[in-house]
């Protein structure tokens, strides 16, 4: 803000004003072409998916295009089975975010509003589990899992299930959120939750009724960073299910990488199909998704 | 009103919130109970779990048939695993690329862009766009450039049968690898620090000018050590993020080891066909190595709280 006011300039300090604005014109004109190689990767697959691999095959990669449109994505959602993909993806992310919120929420609601002694130790134990590598935890896991199936008579009960997935999303994930949620809620005056107290409010209708309206800003960062991180997961997803027709898109193009190398184009179709989601989050909910991510980094 | 002229002390407070009903102890006892139970039972017991495993022998899921293993699963790795050196070599580039390279371009980027430099808005965009992408798509945008008959074999003028193998050429993957990676990390790194920025006081700034200070002046004396703790969090996030990497190699190279990394190391020794307990060992090597960094973390954000 107190960069617009402009204080009346000095005239022996134009000169080096004036050099500096020269200076400014180049950076901009640099980070600019850089900008462009910045985006340039994607723009070619773009136009890439736009035209049959065929042609380039015969023409090499500058030929001019004497076929365009939307052939390969039409052919890619077919061939591919992109929408059985793009289901199995919801099942996992929505369940998956939802749970994270609502879990997450409920620790940081605890630790931040009622003063125990393990407060600051909960938050350590959950910040500090979320930052664990996925595959330390991983060997473990999958054994419980099988081991689970087992007991309950069904092999599939968590592993190869979207459950399973989700599971360990949430129990991950969750150490984030509650982190973000606490050092939010921190901020919120506590004179709130006192006069909530004051008035009789059980803890139930404290967190539902009084903090949880309180939250949305937050939940809703969080929630657009969650989804976007769950559905760009690849190692879990991979590790811990072993039918391809239940995998999430993200995992699933793995496969697909190594089966339709024939043709290219139509993988770029595939890729930018996969990427959409994505998109609509940069185009659309960018602020939810930065607002997320510098939440948590860099603590309110 | 009148309690606050009383002026509580927070311990007071503290007394005062233990009058619980029946009911709200029940209702505590569950919204702490639940999400407890599923951290630490998918979390904290499977990462100790894996630590006790990796000194053991262990395939199936028959508690019987785990076996003393002693140190021989890290002597397999350090003394019989030439791959498990190479890996690290890799890493310890990746390190040291995204540390001297990658993160301080980010930095520049987010603060010439937090100086609202002509078209600041557009460019933040731009290189914000790869971060939302997955590191899945990530890999085959970059293959499309790569590839044998891809972009820039073309613009070199390379017919397919002296087309240079990007991936696959030893002289060149490892940094092939590296300008994939920095294309997301660098827009990561910016968005972190322009929020951090955000925060810095333009006064001080401003009057760093007025002082006479040059833009490079500014930066390194006012405004970079006040941004100490987004540094630490910059700093942490560069070296887990670089020991992590897995998903985009994986993409390209699956499971071949065309180009070895810790990841990947560690997800070939754990899951499918050569799954057993040295793939425990590797995991563990890769927290030790985690170990200092997500320390760092946790100190630089609980400093407030643990005092």
């Amino acid at each position: 803000m107190t960069t617009t006011v402009k204080v009346p300039e000095l005239p022996k300090r134009k000169k080096k004003l004036y050099a500096q604005d020269i200076k400014d014109r180049f950076i901009s004109i640099f980070i600019g072409i850089f900008a462009v190689v910045w985006v340039f990767p994607i723009v070619w697959t773009l136009w890439s998916s736009l035209r049959p691999y065929a042609e380039i095959r015969a023409g090499g990669v500058f030929s001019p295009p004497q076929e365009l449109g939307v052939f390969n994505y039409t052919e890619a959602i077919d061939r591919m089975q992109l929408p059985t993909y793009f289901t199995n993806t919801v099942l996992i992310t929505l369940p998956a975010v939802f749970l994270i919120l609502l879990l997450g929420s409920l620790i940081a609601f605890v630790v931040t509003r009622y003063s125990f002694k393990f407060n600051v130790a909960m938050l350590l134990l959950f910040t500090a589990g979320n930052l664990l590598p996925p595959q330390l935890v991983f060997i473990p896991v999958f054994k419980l899992y099988l081991l689970l199936g087992d007991l309950v008579g069904d092999r599939r009960f968590l592993y190869d299930n979207h459950w399973g997935v989700i599971l360990i999303h949430v129990a991950f994930q969750m150490g984030f959120a509650t982190f973000v949620l606490s050092s939010y809620m921190k901020t919120i005056p506590k004179e709130i939750s006192e006069s909530a107290m004051v008035d009789g409010a059980s803890v139930f209708t404290h967190y539902f009724r009084v903090m949880l309206p309180l939250l949305r800003p937050p939940l809703a960062s969080l929630g657009v960073l969650m989804i976007t991180w769950i559905y760009n997961d690849f190692f879990w997803a991979l590790v811990l299910m072993s039918t391809d027709n239940k995998r999430p898109i993200t995992s699933a193009l793995g496969r697909l990488t190594g089966e339709f190398v024939t043709d290219y184009n139509l993988l770029a179709a595939g890729a930018m199909i996969a990427a959409l989601p994505t998109l609509i989050v940069f185009f659309v909910l960018r602020k939810q998704f930065v607002g997320g991510l510098t939440l948590g980094s860099t603590k309110g | 009103m009148s309690v606050e002229t009383a002026a509580p002390s927070g311990k007071q407070v503290a007394r005062r919130r233990r009058f619980f009903t029946r009911q709200d102890k029940i209702t505590l006892g569950f919204f702490i109970g639940i999400p407890t139970f599923l951290h630490i039972a998918l979390v904290w017991f499977p990462a100790i779990a894996t630590i006790g495993l990796s000194f053991t022998y262990w395939t199936g899921i028959r508690f019987e048939d785990i076996q003393w293993a002693g140190t021989a699963n890290y002597e397999n790795i350090f003394f019989n695993t030439p791959i498990f050196w190479d890996a690290v070599r890799n890493n310890t580039i990746w390190i040291l690329w995204f540390f001297f390279i990658a993160t301080p371009l980010g930095v520049l980027l987010a603060y010439q862009i937090d100086r609202e430099i002509r078209g600041h808005k557009l460019y933040q965009s731009a290189y914000f766009l790869p971060v939302v992408l997955s590191l899945a798509v990530t890999g085959i945008i970059w293959n499309f450039l790569l590839r044998p008959d891809g972009f820039v074999n073309g613009l070199l003028g390379l017919p397919i049968s002296e087309a240079i193998s990007f991936f696959g050429d030893e002289r060149y993957n490892i940094w092939v690898i590296m300008i994939m990676a920095s294309w997301r990390h660098i827009g990561y790194i910016m968005l972190l620090y322009l929020a951090g920025l955000k925060a810095v006081d333009g006064a001080l700034r401003e009057a760093a000018t007025i002082d006479g200070a040059t833009e490079w002046q500014t930066f390194r004396k006012v405004v970079f050590p006040a941004m100490k703790p987004v540094n630490i969090i910059v700093i942490v996030i560069t070296i887990i993020e670089s020991l992590r990497a897995f998903d985009m190699v994986y993409i390209i190279y699956g499971s071949s080891g065309g180009l070895p990394i810790l990841g990947v190391l560690v997800f070939n020794n754990i899951a499918g066909e050569g799954a057993s307990m040295k793939g425990a060992a590797y995991a563990v090597i890769l927290f030790l190595l985690s170990i200092v960094p997500i320390i760092t973390y946790l100190q630089q954000q609980f400093k407030d709280d643990v005092r």
